[in-house]
């Protein structure tokens, strides 16, 4: 087996979810070859160094993403690596690239998966379906090359192993002039993406309203965190969509999510059960977050959230 | 030219779902079924953009057992599709065998100028629609999207990506689109739309009409399981104090997070 991994860049950095896979692929002793579309920098080159990529492609060109282009670029990849696994984290852009370039590469895709299971040369990856509410195990009928995409924070997190990165080069196609990009605004937050955030402080419409939003964000900046909310406090626009957790918004599997008025509806539960500890504070005793939950304060959260951010200031 | 619509029927968010005995997949009897939601984003959005592209027809195509899948396309026509496109099967295939047979139903109807969809099924969650139909058309595609504006064969659409930022793009069609939320309300059927849904033209096509066979797929999804059941969650007794002193307490030295 040869692997191709594809290191997402977000910001001018790899995703930390990338070195996920390289550690993974090491472990396995899977031969490896990593990819980088678009953006690269000395930071990028770093990155590589200290997190054990040995083999690297950049292909350079237009930074702005170009599906059909990224997606043309990556199967040339795929071909002259004879790569036949291609590995990536789940994201918007992954899910989008790797989509398309299986049908360049005549390869099977699949997303989302929160295992990765190898017997001998067999990769049999497991994947949640129906919002979480059962999982299966994916299983390969034919040769063709296998795009897998895992979810970020599900394998070992990346180790630092020092290396010297055999790099080469090569130009981003540029051939494909259907989808012309024309511009991309500013990102609304400076924090760690949801998908890829370790701790998530989210809020619910137990808040009351939106101006309390600011006891979420408290809470987050003690720990570092993300934060993130319900549907029913994105719809009245208390805060962006970008911000909403569960079925119709992001998966989330980070290792705390603080749930704060959230009453833990079965859309919401599929975006975060996920996560590896998640604690609940809730007035109401029946709440159905405190069935998914590892610890539960029961409590008035306009009480609860200024101690606990006080608490954490002082013993962090 | 002529707007498609790709529509899933999926299991109801609500509903529960048992595995069978032999693990081969879920118990189908007792599933309320419905309209994948972000299609239903795409059936409103390929309605408004009918009259400003000069569309002729908007064609709703579904994949699935007729039976049951007639009801989600019923539902499409409803809110304003001119026609139905049934792909008539109970087999389970792979996302891109499934790509293959809708692209060659879309090209047996004829003339697509654009084809709209949602950006994810929530069933599977595979994502993948979108971007294998454009790959098996040979068509551009946009995701995720929530902007359209069209005229001519010209798109220029917006996408969300990661951080809450937009991407824009200017697309020249035939591609596929899809939707997300944020794009438009949908329209609820009106008692009208659903009398005459009755008698809009359905089209049934099996897989052997489009030369596909479920054979053809790569993958296929076993050893279908429940998931594990959490220990039981520890209740944090005592004033607000002591509460939040244990919480911090257990997050540092027992679950070892911070
Ligand atoms: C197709 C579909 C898709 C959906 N997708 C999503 C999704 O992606 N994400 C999502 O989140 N929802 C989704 N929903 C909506 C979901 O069903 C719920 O309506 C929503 O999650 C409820 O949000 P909430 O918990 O903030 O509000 P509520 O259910 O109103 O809960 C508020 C909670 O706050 C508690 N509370 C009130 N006051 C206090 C206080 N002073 N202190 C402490 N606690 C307090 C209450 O006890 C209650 O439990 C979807 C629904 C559908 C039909």
């Amino acid at each position: 087996m040869k692997a191709l991994i594809f290191l997402e860049t977000n910001n001018g950095k790899i995703k930390k979810s990338s070195f996920e896979l390289v550690k993974w692929c090491a472990d396995n002793n899977i031969t490896t070859q990593s990819v980088i579309l678009g953006d690269f920098n000395d930071d990028i080159k770093t990155q590589c160094e200290t997190y054990g990529v040995e083999n690297l492609t950049v292909f350079k060109g237009d930074t702005s993403y170009s599906p059909l282009n990224w997606a043309k670029s990556l199967s040339e990849e795929i071909s002259s690596s004879s790569a036949n696994l291609v590995l990536g984290s789940s994201s918007v852009l992954a899910t989008d690239l790797f989509s398309r370039a299986s049908i360049i590469s005549t390869g099977n895709y699949v997303n989302d998966c929160t295992e990765l299971n190898l017997e001998g040369d067999k990769l049999t990856p497991r994947k949640p379906l129906y919002a979480g509410k059962c999982s299966c195990a994916v299983e390969f009928m034919n040769e063709n090359t296998k795009f897998v995409l895992m979810r970020p924070n599900q394998l070992p997190s990346g180790e630092e192993k020092s290396v010297s990165t055999n790099i080469s080069e090569k130009e981003l196609s540029n051939s494909e002039a259907s989808v012309k990009a024309t511009g991309v605004s500013e990102s609304t937050s400076d924090k760690a993406d949801l998908t890829e955030a370790n701790i998530i402080v989210s809020g619910g419409r137990g808040l009351k309203e939106a101006a309390n939003f600011k006891l979420v964000e408290d809470l987050a900046n003690v720990l570092g965190a993300t934060t993130g909310a319900s549907r029913a406090i994105t719809d009245d626009g208390w805060v962006p969509h970008s911000m909403q957790v569960g079925q119709t918004g992001k998966t989330v599997a980070p290792s705390l999510y603080i749930a704060c008025g959230i009453s833990g509806a079965i859309q919401h539960l599929a975006g975060m059960s996920g996560s590896k500890v998640i604690v609940a504070i809730n007035n109401d005793p029946d709440a159905p977050i405190f069935k998914k939950s590892t610890y539960g304060i029961v409590g008035d959260l306009f009480e609860v959230m200024p101690k606990l951010t006080e608490k954490f200031k002082s013993v962090l | 030219m002529n707007i498609f619509v790709c529509v899933k029927q999926v299991p109801d968010t609500e509903t529960k779902i048992q595995i069978k005995d032999d693990k081969s997949g879920i118990k189908t009897d007792s599933i309320k079924w419905v309209v994948n939601p972000y299609d239903e984003f795409a059936i409103e959005e390929a309605l408004k953009l009918k009259t400003s592209l000069g569309a002729e027809k908007v064609y709703a195509v579904t994949l699935g057992p007729q039976k049951r899948v007639q009801d989600s396309l019923r539902i499409a026509l409803a809110m304003g599709a001119d026609e139905g496109v049934v792909i008539d099967s109970e087999e389970a295939m792979d996302t891109r065998t499934t790509a293959k047979a809708l692209a060659e139903a879309i090209n047996k109807t004829g003339n697509p100028g654009l084809v709209l969809t949602g950006k994810t099924a929530i069933d599977d969650n595979s994502a993948a629609m979108v971007q294998q139909l454009a790959g098996t058309l040979s068509f551009p595609h946009c995701t995720n999207v929530t902007k359209i504006e069209a005229a001519d064969s010209t798109f220029k659409v917006e996408r969300e990506i990661e951080g809450g930022a937009k991407e824009s793009f200017e697309i020249t069609g035939p591609c596929v689109l899809g939707a997300t939320k944020g794009l438009n309300n949908p329209r609820y059927p009106s008692l009208p739309g659903i009398m005459k849904a009755k008698k809009k033209p359905v089209t049934v096509h099996t897989l052997a009409d489009l030369g596909v066979s479920p054979s053809d797929s790569g993958m296929r999804f076993t050893d279908y399981k429940l998931p594990a059941e959490k220990p039981a969650t520890k209740m944090l007794e005592g004033d607000v104090d002591a509460q939040v002193d244990q919480l911090v307490d257990l997050l540092k030295n027992e679950a070892k997070v911070l």
